[in-house]
């Protein structure tokens, strides 16, 4: 009985993740069209409804609606099982993120470890779907995108060792409270050049603008999901996106101190006593998603060589380099930046 | 060699970068240029050039007189005319074609005419919904030649 209560309580929490992580996908399309199409004195989605408005559900029902087309040389269930394979693991990160001071489905231990271990997953259902659709642009896209992928992989991962290191600890929850007391308590500052490489390896690993390559239209056409139609499109679409939200609601956690209030420590703090900690997570990945649109708005798309160039001459070095200086910080418990470490 | 540092330095602090993120957001905030069409139009020029009309006298006689003129400079060779004496002695057409497909709207039909009966009017929004609809007869032009009168009143009181 005991198990089974636990249960249902796991697939509630469950539900209240997933549903509106869905339809947040659904609006930060919509968002995503319209400010960019501000940024380029454009008016973006209009017609569907007020400003626009039902834009995502309108192609949310034409994605379903429309027919699978399987290419007749493609190996069919690899076909089909791509997209579920790149979906699952950017649903299942979803577990380990704390949403507020209570609420994590699963507060594991190794949070960074699991979080880092299915992101990388993802490269699977890349390499599947441009292999298996039989389709040169496809194949070529999906190369571009797993090399791209491991690249920037190493990068972030050691962004995310410096945190950890300055945490002590791999537990999401434990790391946002290490960061309490304030805007100029949380990583960003001590770990400032940590931070700007894991978000620029962040929208690499993403696969969005100025990284695009894998879908690079102009000479790919779309990439590695050339081939895909309907919902198995749609599902590239989902994943994409749950990304997108998940490497920004990750630099807010592991550097902007999470679901922690900005005043904390200062005379506002009592004013802003009221607002939830979910509510602070959630500006703050706001933000960072905003800055993903603004910079698809703003760059053109980078060569390859030169994509590759910075993920492992330029990236991989920085981060190796603040690691070792960081690691001298902590072993003499040097003042102005690892004084808070336990 | 100090370039090169420059050059370095330039990038490590993604300056170019930020340049073009704050034109970016600037332009977030500036007014869309869009124009919604069928609720919004842009200005017409005054010497616009659109759908062709024949033109009547204020008696309701034709003013064209089949001097076939319009059809001899017609570049895109899109008039074709045919005429008859009438009872009255004077020469009328009997057939008066354009085929708006091979027309250039280029306004020297309108220009070349002693009498002004052929004109360009302004209206531009139409369309056909069978390839043979392109050729306009001169029963059309002149329905669209009584249109084009009415306008025409309304825009030179506009203009004094």
């Amino acid at each position: 009985m005991q198990t089974l209560h636990s249960l249902y309580n796991i697939l509630v929490d469950i539900i209240l993740i997933v549903i509106p992580l869905f339809l947040i996908v659904a609006y930060v399309t919509y968002s995503e069209r319209k400010i960019i199409g501000f940024m380029q004195a454009r008016l973006g989605p209009s017609r569907v409804g007020p400003y626009g408005l039902l834009q995502p559900i309108a192609d949310v029902i034409k994605l379903l609606s429309k027919e699978i087309i399987i290419p007749s040389g493609a190996n069919k269930n690899i076909f089909i099982t791509a997209p579920i394979i790149m979906l699952v693991p950017s649903l299942l990160v979803w577990s380990v993120i704390p949403l507020s001071e209570t609420f994590v489905l699963a507060n594991i231990n190794a949070g960074i470890l699991f979080i880092l271990a299915f992101t990388s997953l993802s490269v699977y259902g890349v390499i599947l779907a441009g292999w298996s659709s039989n389709s040169k642009y496809a194949f070529l896209g999906s190369m571009r995108s797993a090399a791209q992928i491991i690249a920037y992989e190493i990068a972030m991962g050691f962004a995310l060792v410096g945190v950890l290191m300055a945490a002590g600890s791999l537990n999401l929850q434990e790391i946002i409270l290490s960061q309490s007391g304030g805007f100029f308590h949380w990583y960003w500052l001590p770990l400032f050049p940590l931070f700007i490489i894991y978000f620029i390896a962040g929208v690499a690993e993403t696969n969005r603008a100025p990284f695009d390559v894998s879908e690079g239209e102009s000479e790919l056409v779309a990439g590695f999901h050339v081939e895909y139609s309907g919902i198995t499109f749609a599902l590239f679409f989902l994943a994409e996106y749950m990304n997108l939200i998940l490497i920004s609601i990750l630099a807010s956690i592991m550097f902007f101190g999470g679901w922690l209030s900005p005043f904390q420590g200062t005379w506002l703090e009592i004013f802003f006593d009221w607002v939830p900690g979910f509510i602070w997570l959630s500006l703050k990945t706001l933000i960072f998603i905003f800055i993903f649109l603004w910079l698809r708005a703003t760059l053109p798309r980078y060569r390859y060589d030169q994509i590759m160039r910075l993920g492992w001459k330029v990236f991989l070095p920085i981060t190796l380099i603040w690691i070792f200086f960081e690691g001298i910080m902590i072993y003499y418990n040097i003042e102005p930046w690892f004084s808070y470490v336990k | 060699m100090l370039n090169n540092i420059k050059s370095i330095l330039k990038s490590f602090f993604l300056l170019e970068i930020f340049k073009g993120l704050s034109i970016t957001g600037k332009n977030l905030f500036k007014k869309p240029i869009t124009v919604q069409y069928p609720e919004e139009k842009t200005p017409q020029s005054h010497r616009f050039r659109g759908l062709h009309a024949l033109r009547k006298y204020p008696n309701g006689e034709e003013r064209c007189i089949g001097c076939k003129l319009c059809e001899a400079v017609c570049p895109a060779l899109a008039i074709t005319i045919d005429t008859e004496m009438r009872k009255d002695g004077t020469r009328r057409t009997t057939k008066y074609d354009i085929d708006l497909f091979k027309c250039v709207y280029c306004g020297f039909c309108e220009e070349s005419c002693p009498v002004d009966a052929i004109v360009e009017t302004k209206i531009f929004e139409f369309h056909f919904e069978d390839k043979n609809e392109k050729i306009i007869t001169k029963k059309e032009l002149l329905k669209i030649g009584d249109l084009y009168e009415k306008e025409e009143i309304k825009d030179r009181a506009n203009i004094n």
